[in-house]
Protein backbone atom coordinates (compact mmCIF):
# COMPACT_ATOMS: atom_id res chain seq x y z
CA UNK A 1 0.00 0.00 0.00
CA UNK A 2 1.57 3.01 -1.06
CA UNK A 3 1.69 6.01 1.55
CA UNK A 4 -1.03 8.26 -0.55
CA UNK A 5 -3.56 5.23 -0.93
CA UNK A 6 -3.07 4.68 2.90
CA UNK A 7 -3.70 8.25 3.76
CA UNK A 8 -6.94 7.90 1.46
CA UNK A 9 -8.20 5.05 2.81
CA UNK A 10 -7.59 6.05 6.54
CA UNK A 11 -9.38 9.14 5.76
CA UNK A 12 -12.27 6.93 4.08
CA UNK A 13 -12.32 4.70 7.28
CA UNK A 14 -12.79 7.86 9.15
CA UNK A 15 -15.69 9.27 7.31
CA UNK A 16 -17.34 6.15 7.91
CA UNK A 17 -16.58 5.27 11.61
CA UNK A 18 -17.03 9.44 12.96
CA UNK A 19 -20.03 10.02 13.33
CA UNK A 20 -20.28 6.42 15.36
CA UNK A 21 -16.93 7.18 17.59
CA UNK A 22 -17.99 10.71 18.34
CA UNK A 23 -21.78 9.51 19.51
CA UNK A 24 -20.08 6.80 21.52
CA UNK A 25 -17.47 9.09 23.17
CA UNK A 26 -20.63 12.09 23.89
CA UNK A 27 -22.34 9.56 26.08
CA UNK A 28 -18.66 8.93 27.98
CA UNK A 29 -17.87 12.95 28.24
CA UNK A 30 -21.15 14.64 27.82
CA UNK A 31 -19.61 16.86 25.72
CA UNK A 32 -19.63 17.15 21.92
CA UNK A 33 -16.76 19.37 21.43
CA UNK A 34 -14.35 17.11 23.74
CA UNK A 35 -15.87 13.75 22.05
CA UNK A 36 -14.72 15.18 18.94
CA UNK A 37 -11.89 16.37 19.88
CA UNK A 38 -10.86 12.88 21.47
CA UNK A 39 -12.06 11.38 18.16
CA UNK A 40 -9.65 13.41 15.47
CA UNK A 41 -6.54 12.37 17.91
CA UNK A 42 -7.59 8.92 17.71
CA UNK A 43 -7.25 9.76 13.99
CA UNK A 44 -4.10 11.34 14.43
CA UNK A 45 -2.89 8.31 15.97
CA UNK A 46 -4.20 6.01 13.72
CA UNK A 47 -2.86 8.54 10.64
CA UNK A 48 0.45 7.55 12.38
CA UNK A 49 0.17 3.51 13.20
CA UNK A 50 -1.68 2.22 10.65
CA UNK A 51 0.66 2.61 7.83
CA UNK A 52 3.08 0.42 10.15
CA UNK A 53 0.91 -2.09 11.28
CA UNK A 54 -1.70 -2.28 8.66
CA UNK A 55 -5.14 -1.33 9.07
CA UNK A 56 -6.22 -3.46 11.61
CA UNK A 57 -9.14 -5.85 11.15
CA UNK A 58 -12.39 -3.81 12.69
CA UNK A 59 -10.96 -0.41 12.16
CA UNK A 60 -13.83 1.19 13.67
CA UNK A 61 -13.65 -0.85 16.57
CA UNK A 62 -10.19 0.43 17.29
CA UNK A 63 -10.15 3.83 16.51
CA UNK A 64 -13.16 3.63 19.54
CA UNK A 65 -11.02 1.96 21.78
CA UNK A 66 -8.26 3.93 21.52
CA UNK A 67 -10.21 7.11 21.62
CA UNK A 68 -11.59 6.12 24.90
CA UNK A 69 -8.27 5.39 26.39
CA UNK A 70 -7.15 9.05 25.17
CA UNK A 71 -10.77 10.00 27.24
CA UNK A 72 -9.83 8.69 30.19
CA UNK A 73 -5.93 9.71 30.33
CA UNK A 74 -6.80 12.83 29.77
CA UNK A 75 -9.88 12.91 32.65
CA UNK A 76 -7.23 11.16 34.42
CA UNK A 77 -4.60 14.02 33.79
CA UNK A 78 -7.17 16.58 34.64
CA UNK A 79 -7.34 15.04 38.27
CA UNK A 80 -11.16 15.23 37.40
CA UNK A 81 -12.35 12.64 40.30
CA UNK A 82 -16.22 11.85 39.88
CA UNK A 83 -17.09 8.69 39.71
CA UNK A 84 -17.91 8.37 36.44
CA UNK A 85 -14.40 8.51 35.64
CA UNK A 86 -13.97 6.26 38.18
CA UNK A 87 -16.22 3.44 36.99
CA UNK A 88 -15.00 4.14 33.21
CA UNK A 89 -11.16 3.47 34.21
CA UNK A 90 -12.39 0.38 36.23
CA UNK A 91 -14.55 -1.01 33.26
CA UNK A 92 -11.62 -3.13 31.69
CA UNK A 93 -13.16 -3.27 28.51
CA UNK A 94 -12.70 0.62 27.20
CA UNK A 95 -8.70 -1.16 27.54
CA UNK A 96 -9.39 -3.51 25.26
CA UNK A 97 -9.72 -3.75 21.14
CA UNK A 98 -13.08 -5.15 21.21
CA UNK A 99 -12.59 -7.06 17.62
CA UNK A 100 -16.45 -8.93 17.07
CA UNK A 101 -18.48 -6.77 14.52
CA UNK A 102 -21.54 -6.73 16.12
CA UNK A 103 -20.49 -5.51 19.90
CA UNK A 104 -23.03 -3.11 20.78
CA UNK A 105 -24.53 -2.85 17.69
CA UNK A 106 -27.62 -1.59 19.42
CA UNK A 107 -25.97 1.00 21.28
CA UNK A 108 -24.42 2.54 18.84
CA UNK A 109 -27.73 3.14 17.05
CA UNK A 110 -29.11 4.50 20.61
CA UNK A 111 -26.08 6.62 20.74
CA UNK A 112 -26.48 8.02 16.77
CA UNK A 113 -30.20 8.81 17.76
CA UNK A 114 -28.85 10.80 20.69
CA UNK A 115 -26.47 12.53 19.01
CA UNK A 116 -28.59 13.71 16.02
CA UNK A 117 -31.20 14.92 18.32
CA UNK A 118 -27.96 17.31 20.40
CA UNK A 119 -27.07 18.41 16.60
CA UNK A 120 -31.12 19.05 15.35
CA UNK A 121 -31.82 20.72 18.94
CA UNK A 122 -34.22 23.46 19.10
CA UNK A 123 -31.87 25.92 21.24
CA UNK A 124 -29.48 26.05 18.11
CA UNK A 125 -30.69 28.29 14.65
CA UNK A 126 -31.98 26.40 11.60
CA UNK A 127 -28.27 27.66 10.24
CA UNK A 128 -26.64 26.32 13.60
CA UNK A 129 -28.49 22.67 13.03
CA UNK A 130 -27.82 22.31 9.54
CA UNK A 131 -24.01 22.54 10.19
CA UNK A 132 -23.57 20.46 13.61
CA UNK A 133 -25.37 17.80 11.64
CA UNK A 134 -23.13 17.87 8.57
CA UNK A 135 -20.24 18.03 10.97
CA UNK A 136 -20.54 15.68 13.36
CA UNK A 137 -22.87 13.23 11.95
CA UNK A 138 -21.76 13.77 8.09
CA UNK A 139 -18.18 13.74 8.74
CA UNK A 140 -18.09 16.93 6.33
CA UNK A 141 -15.21 19.14 6.91
CA UNK A 142 -16.24 23.10 7.40
CA UNK A 143 -14.75 24.03 4.47
CA UNK A 144 -17.37 21.33 2.24
CA UNK A 145 -20.36 22.27 4.32
CA UNK A 146 -19.06 26.20 3.42
CA UNK A 147 -18.43 25.25 -0.42
CA UNK A 148 -21.85 23.24 -0.75
CA UNK A 149 -23.71 26.17 1.49
CA UNK A 150 -21.99 28.86 -0.73
CA UNK A 151 -20.38 30.82 2.47
CA UNK A 152 -17.38 31.68 3.48
CA UNK A 153 -14.94 28.76 5.57
CA UNK A 154 -15.05 30.90 8.67
CA UNK A 155 -18.26 31.41 8.84
CA UNK A 156 -19.40 27.85 8.83
CA UNK A 157 -16.55 27.54 11.69
CA UNK A 158 -17.76 29.86 13.75
CA UNK A 159 -21.03 28.59 13.56
CA UNK A 160 -19.90 25.38 14.80
CA UNK A 161 -18.11 26.45 17.58
CA UNK A 162 -20.84 28.77 18.87
CA UNK A 163 -23.47 25.79 18.24
CA UNK A 164 -21.30 23.53 20.92
CA UNK A 165 -21.15 26.50 23.24
CA UNK A 166 -24.36 26.86 23.23
CA UNK A 167 -25.05 23.29 23.69
CA UNK A 168 -22.37 22.95 26.19
CA UNK A 169 -23.99 25.93 28.49
CA UNK A 170 -27.43 24.96 27.84
CA UNK A 171 -26.46 21.56 29.76
CA UNK A 172 -28.13 19.72 27.00
CA UNK A 173 -29.05 16.40 27.76
CA UNK A 174 -27.13 13.54 25.50
CA UNK A 175 -30.56 11.27 24.88
CA UNK A 176 -33.75 10.49 22.96
CA UNK A 177 -36.49 12.94 24.15
CA UNK A 178 -39.55 10.49 24.69
CA UNK A 179 -43.38 11.64 24.99
CA UNK A 180 -45.00 14.64 23.82
CA UNK A 181 -41.42 16.02 24.05
CA UNK A 182 -39.98 13.21 21.11
CA UNK A 183 -43.00 14.32 18.45
CA UNK A 184 -41.58 17.94 18.98
CA UNK A 185 -37.97 17.05 18.92
CA UNK A 186 -38.78 14.66 16.02
CA UNK A 187 -40.00 17.48 13.66
CA UNK A 188 -36.49 19.68 14.47
CA UNK A 189 -34.55 16.53 12.54
CA UNK A 190 -36.87 15.66 10.24
CA UNK A 191 -36.74 19.26 9.06
CA UNK A 192 -32.83 19.74 9.54
CA UNK A 193 -32.84 16.52 6.87
CA UNK A 194 -35.41 17.65 4.61
CA UNK A 195 -33.74 21.32 4.49
CA UNK A 196 -30.52 19.72 3.21
CA UNK A 197 -32.44 17.57 0.99
CA UNK A 198 -34.09 20.78 -0.65
CA UNK A 199 -30.72 22.58 -0.49
CA UNK A 200 -28.96 20.03 -2.75
CA UNK A 201 -32.11 19.34 -4.77
CA UNK A 202 -32.90 22.58 -5.58
CA UNK A 203 -29.48 23.79 -6.21
CA UNK A 204 -30.46 27.50 -6.21
CA UNK A 205 -27.02 28.81 -7.58
CA UNK A 206 -24.15 27.94 -9.51
CA UNK A 207 -21.69 25.28 -10.21
CA UNK A 208 -20.96 24.04 -6.89
CA UNK A 209 -20.25 20.20 -7.25
CA UNK A 210 -20.67 19.42 -3.74
CA UNK A 211 -25.01 20.45 -3.91
CA UNK A 212 -25.81 16.84 -4.86
CA UNK A 213 -23.87 15.80 -2.00
CA UNK A 214 -26.30 17.75 0.55
CA UNK A 215 -28.93 15.49 -1.22
CA UNK A 216 -26.89 11.86 -0.75
CA UNK A 217 -26.06 13.26 2.58
CA UNK A 218 -29.92 14.09 3.41
CA UNK A 219 -31.08 10.70 2.45
CA UNK A 220 -28.51 8.65 4.15
CA UNK A 221 -28.84 10.76 7.56
CA UNK A 222 -32.97 9.48 6.75
CA UNK A 223 -31.97 5.82 5.81
CA UNK A 224 -29.46 5.86 9.36
CA UNK A 225 -32.53 7.31 10.87
CA UNK A 226 -35.17 4.65 9.76
CA UNK A 227 -32.86 2.18 11.26
CA UNK A 228 -32.12 3.76 14.47
CA UNK A 229 -35.52 5.28 14.94
CA UNK A 230 -38.08 2.62 12.97
CA UNK A 231 -41.13 2.70 14.87
CA UNK A 232 -41.91 6.55 13.91
CA UNK A 233 -43.70 6.80 10.61
CA UNK A 234 -42.65 10.23 9.53
CA UNK A 235 -38.99 9.35 9.46
CA UNK A 236 -40.24 6.79 6.97
CA UNK A 237 -42.39 8.83 5.50
CA UNK A 238 -39.61 11.41 5.27
CA UNK A 239 -36.88 8.52 3.96
CA UNK A 240 -39.98 7.76 1.29
CA UNK A 241 -40.30 11.36 0.34
CA UNK A 242 -36.82 11.95 -0.65
CA UNK A 243 -36.32 8.61 -2.78
CA UNK A 244 -39.57 9.48 -4.49
CA UNK A 245 -38.12 13.13 -5.42
CA UNK A 246 -34.81 11.41 -6.04
CA UNK A 247 -35.90 9.04 -8.32
CA UNK A 248 -36.81 11.64 -10.60
CA UNK A 249 -33.32 13.62 -10.75
CA UNK A 250 -32.27 12.62 -13.93
CA UNK A 251 -35.47 13.84 -16.15
CA UNK A 252 -36.65 16.63 -14.48
CA UNK A 253 -33.63 19.01 -16.63
CA UNK A 254 -33.12 19.30 -20.08
CA UNK A 255 -28.99 18.52 -21.03
CA UNK A 256 -28.98 22.09 -20.88
CA UNK A 257 -30.19 22.91 -17.60
CA UNK A 258 -33.65 24.24 -18.60
CA UNK A 259 -36.36 22.47 -16.12
CA UNK A 260 -38.94 20.00 -17.33
CA UNK A 261 -42.57 19.74 -15.55
CA UNK A 262 -43.12 16.42 -14.45
CA UNK A 263 -46.10 15.98 -17.06
CA UNK A 264 -43.48 15.82 -19.66
CA UNK A 265 -41.02 14.00 -18.11
CA UNK A 266 -39.86 10.42 -19.50
CA UNK A 267 -41.29 8.07 -17.19
CA UNK A 268 -38.92 5.09 -18.69
CA UNK A 269 -36.14 7.14 -17.29
CA UNK A 270 -36.65 7.53 -13.36
CA UNK A 271 -35.11 5.95 -11.41
CA UNK A 272 -37.60 2.51 -10.57
CA UNK A 273 -35.08 0.74 -7.67
CA UNK A 274 -35.47 4.53 -5.83
CA UNK A 275 -39.17 4.45 -6.62
CA UNK A 276 -39.64 0.99 -5.18
CA UNK A 277 -37.38 2.01 -2.08
CA UNK A 278 -39.95 4.67 -1.66
CA UNK A 279 -43.04 3.04 -1.99
CA UNK A 280 -41.49 0.19 0.69
CA UNK A 281 -40.93 3.12 3.03
CA UNK A 282 -44.55 4.51 2.61
CA UNK A 283 -45.56 1.63 3.42
CA UNK A 284 -43.64 1.14 6.54
CA UNK A 285 -44.71 3.92 7.59
CA UNK A 286 -48.59 2.88 6.68
CA UNK A 287 -48.18 -0.80 8.86
CA UNK A 288 -47.56 1.69 12.01
CA UNK A 289 -50.99 2.63 11.81
CA UNK A 290 -50.80 6.21 12.82
CA UNK A 291 -52.18 9.12 11.13
CA UNK A 292 -50.11 10.17 8.55
CA UNK A 293 -47.98 13.84 9.22
CA UNK A 294 -46.64 16.08 6.46
CA UNK A 295 -43.62 14.22 5.37
CA UNK A 296 -45.84 10.72 4.49
CA UNK A 297 -49.09 12.70 2.96
CA UNK A 298 -46.60 14.50 0.82
CA UNK A 299 -44.54 10.98 -0.02
CA UNK A 300 -48.28 9.59 -0.52
CA UNK A 301 -48.25 12.32 -2.98
CA UNK A 302 -45.31 11.95 -4.79
CA UNK A 303 -46.47 8.23 -4.91
CA UNK A 304 -49.09 8.61 -6.63
CA UNK A 305 -47.09 10.57 -9.87
CA UNK A 306 -44.52 7.53 -9.11
CA UNK A 307 -46.79 4.84 -9.90
CA UNK A 308 -48.65 6.40 -12.73
CA UNK A 309 -47.72 6.02 -16.29
CA UNK A 310 -48.57 9.31 -17.60
CA UNK A 311 -50.13 12.62 -16.59
CA UNK A 312 -53.67 11.12 -17.98
CA UNK A 313 -53.55 8.25 -15.85
CA UNK A 314 -52.60 9.89 -12.86
CA UNK A 315 -55.06 9.51 -9.95
CA UNK A 316 -55.74 12.90 -9.34
CA UNK A 317 -59.04 12.56 -7.37
CA UNK A 318 -56.20 10.84 -4.89
CA UNK A 319 -54.08 13.61 -4.89
CA UNK A 320 -56.80 16.06 -4.35
CA UNK A 321 -57.51 14.05 -0.95
CA UNK A 322 -54.41 13.86 -0.13
CA UNK A 323 -53.44 17.55 -0.63
CA UNK A 324 -57.09 18.41 1.82
CA UNK A 325 -55.48 15.86 4.60
CA UNK A 326 -51.97 17.81 3.87
CA UNK A 327 -53.70 21.32 3.60
CA UNK A 328 -55.17 19.78 7.69
CA UNK A 329 -51.71 18.83 8.83
CA UNK A 330 -49.85 21.23 7.28
CA UNK A 331 -52.15 24.74 6.57
CA UNK A 332 -50.73 26.82 3.73
CA UNK A 333 -51.66 28.68 1.04
CA UNK A 334 -48.95 26.66 -1.17
CA UNK A 335 -50.55 23.28 -0.23
CA UNK A 336 -53.51 24.90 -1.22
CA UNK A 337 -52.49 26.23 -4.42
CA UNK A 338 -51.61 22.76 -5.06
CA UNK A 339 -54.80 21.34 -4.19
CA UNK A 340 -56.42 23.75 -6.75
CA UNK A 341 -54.35 21.95 -9.29
CA UNK A 342 -55.23 18.76 -8.45
CA UNK A 343 -58.99 19.62 -8.02
CA UNK A 344 -58.57 20.81 -11.49
CA UNK A 345 -57.28 17.92 -12.72
CA UNK A 346 -59.39 15.54 -11.08
CA UNK A 347 -62.70 17.43 -11.19
CA UNK A 348 -62.69 20.26 -13.98
CA UNK A 349 -60.49 23.59 -14.34
CA UNK A 350 -63.87 25.33 -13.16
CA UNK A 351 -63.49 23.77 -9.83
CA UNK A 352 -60.10 24.25 -9.23
CA UNK A 353 -60.86 28.08 -10.25
CA UNK A 354 -63.03 28.29 -7.49
CA UNK A 355 -59.75 27.60 -5.31
CA UNK A 356 -57.62 29.53 -6.90
CA UNK A 357 -59.57 32.78 -6.28
CA UNK A 358 -60.70 32.31 -2.84
CA UNK A 359 -56.31 32.20 -2.77
CA UNK A 360 -56.31 35.48 -4.45
CA UNK A 361 -57.44 36.92 -0.76
CA UNK A 362 -54.28 35.52 0.34
CA UNK A 363 -51.36 38.11 1.64
CA UNK A 364 -49.00 35.49 1.78
CA UNK A 365 -49.79 34.89 -1.89
CA UNK A 366 -49.87 38.51 -3.34
CA UNK A 367 -45.89 38.41 -4.80
CA UNK A 368 -46.06 34.49 -6.04
CA UNK A 369 -46.18 34.44 -9.53
CA UNK A 370 -47.19 30.35 -9.52
CA UNK A 371 -51.06 31.61 -8.54
CA UNK A 372 -51.64 33.75 -11.63
CA UNK A 373 -49.74 31.07 -13.77
CA UNK A 374 -52.36 28.59 -12.45
CA UNK A 375 -55.14 30.57 -12.84
CA UNK A 376 -54.10 31.88 -16.23
CA UNK A 377 -54.09 27.56 -16.78
CA UNK A 378 -57.72 27.00 -15.69
CA UNK A 379 -59.01 30.28 -17.17
CA UNK A 380 -57.46 28.88 -20.83
CA UNK A 381 -58.83 25.76 -20.10
CA UNK A 382 -62.06 27.23 -19.71
CA UNK A 383 -61.34 29.14 -23.34
CA UNK A 384 -61.53 32.49 -20.98
CA UNK A 385 -58.70 33.63 -23.39
CA UNK A 386 -58.33 37.09 -22.51
CA UNK A 387 -58.76 36.92 -18.91
CA UNK A 388 -55.82 34.05 -19.07
CA UNK A 389 -53.69 36.01 -21.27
CA UNK A 390 -53.97 38.88 -18.03
CA UNK A 391 -53.65 36.38 -15.47
CA UNK A 392 -50.05 34.92 -17.69
CA UNK A 393 -48.95 38.59 -18.00
CA UNK A 394 -49.31 39.74 -14.59
CA UNK A 395 -47.44 36.36 -13.33
CA UNK A 396 -44.77 37.29 -15.74
CA UNK A 397 -44.11 41.04 -13.73
CA UNK A 398 -43.98 38.95 -10.44
CA UNK A 399 -40.69 36.52 -11.08
CA UNK A 400 -37.12 37.56 -12.04
CA UNK A 401 -36.54 34.24 -13.72
CA UNK A 402 -35.73 35.32 -17.25
CA UNK A 403 -36.23 32.13 -18.96
CA UNK A 404 -39.39 31.75 -16.84
CA UNK A 405 -40.95 35.02 -17.90
CA UNK A 406 -40.14 34.55 -21.38
CA UNK A 407 -42.48 31.45 -21.17
CA UNK A 408 -45.36 32.99 -19.43
CA UNK A 409 -45.25 35.73 -22.01
CA UNK A 410 -45.08 33.33 -24.33
CA UNK A 411 -48.08 31.79 -23.28
CA UNK A 412 -50.29 35.06 -22.85
CA UNK A 413 -49.17 35.40 -26.57
CA UNK A 414 -50.89 32.47 -27.70
CA UNK A 415 -53.87 33.54 -25.56
CA UNK A 416 -53.79 36.69 -27.49
CA UNK A 417 -53.63 35.07 -31.08
CA UNK A 418 -56.47 32.25 -29.81
CA UNK A 419 -58.53 35.52 -28.72
CA UNK A 420 -58.36 37.68 -31.74
CA UNK A 421 -59.28 34.69 -34.02
CA UNK A 422 -62.41 34.34 -32.36
CA UNK A 423 -62.34 30.61 -32.21
CA UNK A 424 -64.10 30.71 -28.65
CA UNK B 1 -22.16 7.11 -6.25
CA UNK B 2 -23.10 3.42 -6.51
CA UNK B 3 -21.34 0.86 -6.84
CA UNK B 4 -22.54 -3.18 -7.07
CA UNK B 5 -20.54 -5.68 -5.44
CA UNK B 6 -20.95 -9.11 -7.39
CA UNK B 7 -20.52 -12.40 -5.95
CA UNK B 8 -19.38 -14.88 -8.12
CA UNK B 9 -20.59 -18.05 -8.57
CA UNK B 10 -19.33 -21.57 -6.92
CA UNK B 11 -19.73 -25.27 -7.33
CA UNK B 12 -22.31 -24.85 -4.49
CA UNK B 13 -23.84 -21.61 -5.41
CA UNK B 14 -24.35 -23.60 -8.70
CA UNK B 15 -25.72 -26.72 -7.15
CA UNK B 16 -28.21 -24.84 -5.57
CA UNK B 17 -27.21 -25.64 -2.13
CA UNK B 18 -27.14 -22.70 1.04
CA UNK B 19 -24.58 -20.96 2.49
CA UNK B 20 -23.67 -22.75 5.71
CA UNK B 21 -25.33 -21.31 8.85
CA UNK B 22 -22.30 -19.08 10.01
CA UNK B 23 -21.83 -17.63 6.49
CA UNK B 24 -25.71 -16.93 6.40
CA UNK B 25 -25.57 -15.62 9.93
CA UNK B 26 -22.37 -13.39 8.77
CA UNK B 27 -24.42 -12.51 5.80
CA UNK B 28 -27.29 -11.01 7.63
CA UNK B 29 -25.00 -9.03 9.72
CA UNK B 30 -23.30 -7.70 7.07
CA UNK B 31 -26.01 -6.37 4.98
CA UNK B 32 -27.26 -4.81 8.77
CA UNK B 33 -24.43 -2.78 8.85
CA UNK B 34 -24.74 -1.79 5.69
CA UNK B 35 -28.39 -1.18 6.43
CA UNK B 36 -27.40 1.06 9.45
CA UNK B 37 -24.79 3.16 7.46
CA UNK B 38 -27.83 4.40 5.16
CA UNK B 39 -25.66 2.74 2.49
CA UNK B 40 -27.63 -0.25 1.15
CA UNK B 41 -29.54 0.14 -1.91
CA UNK B 42 -30.46 -3.54 -2.83
CA UNK B 43 -29.05 -7.05 -2.51
CA UNK B 44 -30.10 -10.30 -4.24
CA UNK B 45 -29.12 -13.51 -4.27
CA UNK B 46 -29.53 -15.37 -7.98
CA UNK B 47 -30.89 -18.72 -8.30
CA UNK B 48 -28.50 -21.49 -10.29
CA UNK B 49 -27.91 -21.09 -13.74
CA UNK B 50 -29.53 -24.84 -14.63
CA UNK B 51 -32.91 -22.72 -14.61
CA UNK B 52 -31.12 -19.84 -16.86
CA UNK B 53 -30.98 -19.50 -20.52
CA UNK B 54 -28.55 -17.71 -22.08
CA UNK B 55 -28.70 -15.83 -25.53
CA UNK B 56 -26.39 -14.54 -27.81
CA UNK B 57 -25.88 -12.69 -31.19
CA UNK B 58 -22.97 -14.91 -32.92
CA UNK B 59 -24.29 -13.50 -36.62
CA UNK B 60 -24.94 -9.37 -36.91
CA UNK B 61 -27.93 -8.55 -37.16
CA UNK B 62 -28.79 -12.32 -37.69
CA UNK B 63 -31.49 -14.14 -35.47
CA UNK B 64 -30.07 -14.80 -31.69
CA UNK B 65 -29.13 -18.19 -30.67
CA UNK B 66 -30.78 -19.40 -26.82
CA UNK B 67 -28.83 -21.86 -24.98
CA UNK B 68 -30.56 -23.34 -21.65
CA UNK B 69 -28.53 -23.44 -18.81
CA UNK B 70 -26.68 -24.85 -16.58
CA UNK B 71 -23.72 -23.65 -17.92
CA UNK B 72 -20.39 -24.83 -17.14
CA UNK B 73 -17.33 -22.16 -16.49
CA UNK B 74 -18.84 -21.28 -12.68
CA UNK B 75 -16.47 -18.12 -12.14
CA UNK B 76 -17.66 -16.29 -14.84
CA UNK B 77 -21.46 -16.99 -13.06
CA UNK B 78 -22.96 -14.36 -10.79
CA UNK B 79 -24.49 -15.81 -7.55
CA UNK B 80 -25.82 -12.58 -6.44
CA UNK B 81 -24.92 -8.83 -5.95
CA UNK B 82 -25.34 -5.58 -3.68
CA UNK B 83 -25.95 -2.50 -4.84
CA UNK B 84 -24.79 0.37 -2.21
CA UNK B 85 -24.40 4.32 -2.50
CA UNK B 86 -21.38 5.26 -1.03
CA UNK B 87 -19.55 9.15 -1.14
CA UNK B 88 -16.56 7.93 -2.63
CA UNK B 89 -14.98 4.71 -4.29
CA UNK B 90 -12.61 4.43 -1.31
CA UNK B 91 -15.68 3.83 0.86
CA UNK B 92 -17.09 1.35 -1.61
CA UNK B 93 -13.81 -0.49 -1.67
CA UNK B 94 -13.97 -0.51 2.29
CA UNK B 95 -17.30 -1.99 2.20
CA UNK B 96 -16.77 -4.05 -0.20
CA UNK B 97 -13.65 -5.72 2.03
CA UNK B 98 -15.87 -6.01 4.76
CA UNK B 99 -18.23 -8.31 3.02
CA UNK B 100 -17.65 -11.88 4.17
CA UNK B 101 -15.91 -14.78 2.13
CA UNK B 102 -18.84 -15.59 0.04
CA UNK B 103 -18.36 -19.29 -0.46
CA UNK B 104 -15.15 -20.11 1.34
CA UNK B 105 -13.35 -23.13 -0.01
CA UNK B 106 -11.14 -21.12 -1.79
CA UNK B 107 -13.60 -20.34 -4.32
CA UNK B 108 -14.83 -16.74 -2.71
CA UNK B 109 -14.66 -13.98 -5.62
CA UNK B 110 -16.28 -10.70 -5.13
CA UNK B 111 -16.27 -8.34 -8.15
CA UNK B 112 -16.66 -4.76 -6.99
CA UNK B 113 -18.33 -2.25 -10.02
CA UNK B 114 -19.36 1.24 -10.43
CA UNK B 115 -22.72 2.59 -11.72
CA UNK B 116 -23.32 4.51 -14.21
CA UNK B 117 -25.45 7.81 -13.24
CA UNK B 118 -26.57 11.14 -14.67
CA UNK B 119 -25.99 14.21 -13.78
CA UNK B 120 -28.14 15.30 -10.86
CA UNK B 121 -28.07 19.14 -10.31
CA UNK B 122 -31.21 21.52 -11.73
CA UNK B 123 -32.26 24.73 -11.45
CA UNK B 124 -35.56 24.41 -11.53
CA UNK B 125 -37.61 27.45 -10.35
CA UNK B 126 -40.66 25.91 -9.84
CA UNK B 127 -39.51 23.54 -7.77
CA UNK B 128 -37.20 25.71 -5.64
CA UNK B 129 -40.21 28.05 -5.42
CA UNK B 130 -42.27 25.49 -4.08
CA UNK B 131 -40.06 24.04 -1.81
CA UNK B 132 -39.02 27.37 -0.38
CA UNK B 133 -42.43 28.52 0.28
CA UNK B 134 -43.02 24.46 1.91
CA UNK B 135 -40.49 25.07 3.89
CA UNK B 136 -40.88 28.43 5.55
CA UNK B 137 -44.45 27.18 6.42
CA UNK B 138 -42.62 23.92 8.50
CA UNK B 139 -40.72 25.88 9.61
CA UNK B 140 -43.23 28.62 10.85
CA UNK B 141 -45.05 25.62 12.51
CA UNK B 142 -41.95 23.80 14.19
CA UNK B 143 -41.55 27.44 16.02
CA UNK B 144 -45.17 28.42 17.10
Amino acid sequence: MTESTSRRTIDTIWRMESSKIIAGLTRMVRDIDLAEDLAQDALVIALRKWPETGIPDNPGAWLMATAKRRAIDMMRRNKIHDKKVEELSRSSDLFVVDESNDAGDGEIGDDLLRLIFMTCHPILSREARIALTLRLLGGLSTDEIAHAFLVAEPTIAQRIVRAKRTLREAHVEFEVPTGNDLKKRLETVLEVIYLLFNEGYAATSGTSWLRPVLCQEALRLGRILAEVAPAEPEVHGLVALMELQSSRFKTRVTSSGKPILLKDQNRAQWDHLLIRRGLAALERAQSLGRPFGPYSLQASISACHSVARSTEETNWVKIAALYEALSRVLPSPVVELNRAVAVAMAFGPEFGLQLVERLEEEASLKNYHLLPCVKGDLLEKLGRNEEARDAFRFAATLTRNEQEQQLLLRRAAECESTSEGGSV
Amino acid sequence: MRFMMIVKATKDSEAGLPPNPELFEAMMRYNEELAKAGVLIAADGLQPSSGAIRISYPDPGGKPTIIDGPFSEAKELIAGYTLIEVRSREEAIEWAMRMPDPHGFGEGQIELRQVYEGPELTDNPDLIADHAALMAELQKRTQS
